[in-house]
């Protein structure tokens, strides 16, 4: 059981500050690029995690040089909480020749190795197995890192999510599988996709610790990633983490989520919004002023903008490379 | 030279990458104490230990995931999959992302990484354990495909698959674990998109790979019997493919038999008939004609087996035909 005021009490003003500008920049960042998709800048398959930032944000406040963070497609918050460069980013999301992916890849696909990125990932549950062979490298690395592996609701009643928890489990990988549980598998609800109410019980299958919280709260995520962490870090296996959660838009920036009623949604708005209340935290606990607030959101609007910038004044992939790389 | 068989082959291949480089180990099913179900394995768990040899769960796709997962992050990965039929559990880790991963990533990473397998008809093991499936890993951009026929070739390319940026899908054939060749004792590599010559000829030539080296050899034999001179081109690798050197040697010969143990739809074989036929249709004297497997399931009973994939005479009547 993570007794999360001790916790917390080994988080400094410092990290708490650092939490609420990675929650800002994360929500932003997301904001901007859904503007820039409905202005018709960008194309493809844009899934926000908007509602969810608390989760990347504390899990990566747990996380040291050398970790690594296996993501998913909706994954934008896990790349910015684990340090990727937004006007990388944003090249990508653009297509352009500067982006992570050189504009290979799009909105599902960075990756970034100088920050343990191993990337996106565009199949539910697919980034799941790499997790295990990232613990094994891991283990026999013997440097103490350990490997952050992120997936949805629905991706953990995949057949992979009990094939690589077994053989984690099995091998002691230090592995810390992380269930951001949206209550939403494009548009089915998790009451009629997971048989069991908290997909974090199933972690009794494995013989491994499993915490089931609230992901809105990045203090709570931190408390539970960083036990887990240190589990992992001491040879003693996975965990698994299921933190429930909500995303305040639909699957993808073309679905208007008519599936989920506008009571269930506002409830989540007005009480799990995760930046809302954590601004609101640390406003309580005299750790940071509202001027500070807007210093740190201006901030972060000019370096979107200048992400904005750059990825429209970066050239585009060209064509003859592209052709070139083609073998045969 | 020394004669071993191509199992022995493979294991040396492996033996001398992992004494040379620490980053090699081993992962699949029933390959600790058990040694593999074809035995390529065998002393390598004591030889190595369970930390570089590494014993899983039957759990394919999350066998290549986890071979990709530690390919990104530093290690060099042969990941065994029994059959090449239960390949089919890990086509998503195999297709979607070990042969997507440097791409996705600008050329930026890469995923050095070898999956083992075999395929073949000729044990009775019918339906869900004697597949070709090629086609299906030939049919993917961003994978290279290894189909040994000797001894010798099997160690040289897969040493060349061990060291290579991957990822690599190295297909076996089960009955050839057994045959012997010479193998050198000094190292050597063999490079990937050099096709071999097996046997010189003017008459026809044959392309063919893996098992059906063995039975287009011996219908060589046959045929030059009757005075017909056959070459036989075996690629050694389909991706990279050596395409220049079939085509020079049909515009040698002017004829082309294409051999397949996969069935003929959708085929390896009937791409190369293709490829081939783009580029030298102006020196064919007849049509390109492929000998392959029929499309069916294997079945278990032997005469059916045997009528299932080209035999020796197979070819031996194709080849009249077309003179």
């Amino acid at each position: 059981m993570v007794v999360l005021s001790d916790k917390e009490a080994a988080l400094s003003d410092r990290k708490k500050i650092w939490m609420l500008e990675k929650l800002i920049e994360i929500r932003k960042f997301e904001e901007k690029a859904i503007l820039l998709y409905r202005a018709g800048k960008i194309w493809g398959y844009l899934h926000p995690c908007i509602g969810q930032e608390a989760i990347p944000v504390g899990a990566c406040c747990a996380i040291k040089k050398g970790d690594y963070i296996i993501s998913n497609h909706r994954g934008h918050g896990h790349c910015i909480a684990a340090g990727a460069d937004i006007r990388k980013m944003m090249a990508e999301l653009f297509g352009k020749s500067t982006g992570y992916c050189g504009g290979r890849g799009g909105s599902m696909h960075i990756i970034d190795m100088e920050h343990g990125i191993l990337g996106q990932n565009g199949i539910v549950g697919g980034g799941i197995p790499l997790s295990v062979g990232a613990g094994l490298s891991c283990k026999m690395d013997k440097k103490g890192s350990v490997t952050l592996c992120f997936f949805g609701d629905g991706a953990s009643n995949n057949g992979v999510f009990h094939e690589a928890l077994n053989m984690s489990a099995l091998f002691k990988l230090p592995v810390i599988y992380i269930c951001e549980n949206n209550m939403y598998a494009i548009s089915m609800s998790s009451k009629d996709s997971v048989a069991c109410v908290d997909i974090g019980k199933r972690s009794c299958a494995y013989g491994i610790p499993g915490h089931i919280i609230d992901g809105s709260n990045p203090i709570e995520v931190y408390g539970a990633v960083s036990e887990a962490m240190e589990l992992a870090r001491g040879g003693g296996g996975p965990s698994l983490i299921e933190a429930k959660t909500y995303r305040f838009y639909g699957h993808h920036t073309n679905d208007p989520a008519e599936y989920r009623s506008s009571k269930e949604v506002e409830y989540y708005k007005s009480t799990k919004d995760p930046v809302v209340n954590f601004k609101r935290k640390l406003l309580e606990e005299k750790i940071i002023t509202a001027g500070g607030i807007q210093e740190i959101e201006n901030k972060l609007d000019r370096k979107i903008e200048e992400a904005v910038t750059f990825a429209m004044d970066s050239p585009e992939p060209e064509l003859d490379e592209f052709l070139k790389e083609i073998k045969e | 030279m020394r004669e071993i068989e191509y199992r022995e082959a493979i294991k040396e291949a492996i033996i001398e990458e992992m004494d040379s480089d620490r980053r090699v180990f081993l992962i699949g099913e029933e390959i600790g104490v058990y040694g593999g179900s074809f035995k390529v394995y065998r002393g390598l768990l004591d030889r190595y230990g369970p930390e570089r040899v590494i014993n899983t769960p039957i759990a394919e796709n999350t066998i290549a995931g986890a071979a990709i997962g530690a390919a990104l992050t530093g290690y060099r990965p042969v990941a065994e999959i029994m059959a090449i039929d239960f390949t089919t559990l890990a086509m998503d880790q195999i297709v979607n992302h070990a042969a997507k991963i440097h791409f996705l990533s600008g050329g930026n990473v890469n995923v050095p990484l070898v999956i083992r397998t075999q395929g073949g008809v000729g044990k009775g093991v019918a339906a869900q354990h004697s597949q070709s499936l090629e086609a299906w890993f030939y049919h993917v951009p961003g994978l290279k495909v290894v189909m040994p026929s000797t001894p010798y070739d099997a160690k040289g390319l897969l040493k060349t698959a061990i060291r290579d940026d991957g990822p690599v899908i190295f297909i076996e054939h089960k009955k050839l674990y057994s045959v012997k060749g010479g193998v050198p004792e000094e190292e050597y590599t063999i490079p990937f998109g050099k096709a071999e010559v097996k046997r010189e000829g003017n008459d026809i030539t044959i392309f063919a790979y893996s098992n059906m080296i063995i039975k287009s050899l011996e219908a060589a034999e046959e045929l030059s019997r009757h005075g017909i001179s056959c070459e036989i081109v075996d690629p050694r690798t389909l991706v990279p493919l050596d395409i220049n050197l079939l085509v020079d040697s049909v515009k040698k010969t002017g004829r082309l038999i294409v051999v397949s143990e996969a069935c003929s739809r959708g085929s390896v074989a009937s791409d190369i008939s293709a490829r081939v036929t783009e580029r030298a249709f102006e020196y064919l004297k007849a049509p390109v004609k492929i000998v392959a497997g029929l499309n069916t399931p294997i079945p278990y009973n032997s005469t059916l087996e045997r009528a299932s994939i080209p035999q020796v005479n197979d070819i031996i009547e194709a080849a009249k035909k077309i003179l």
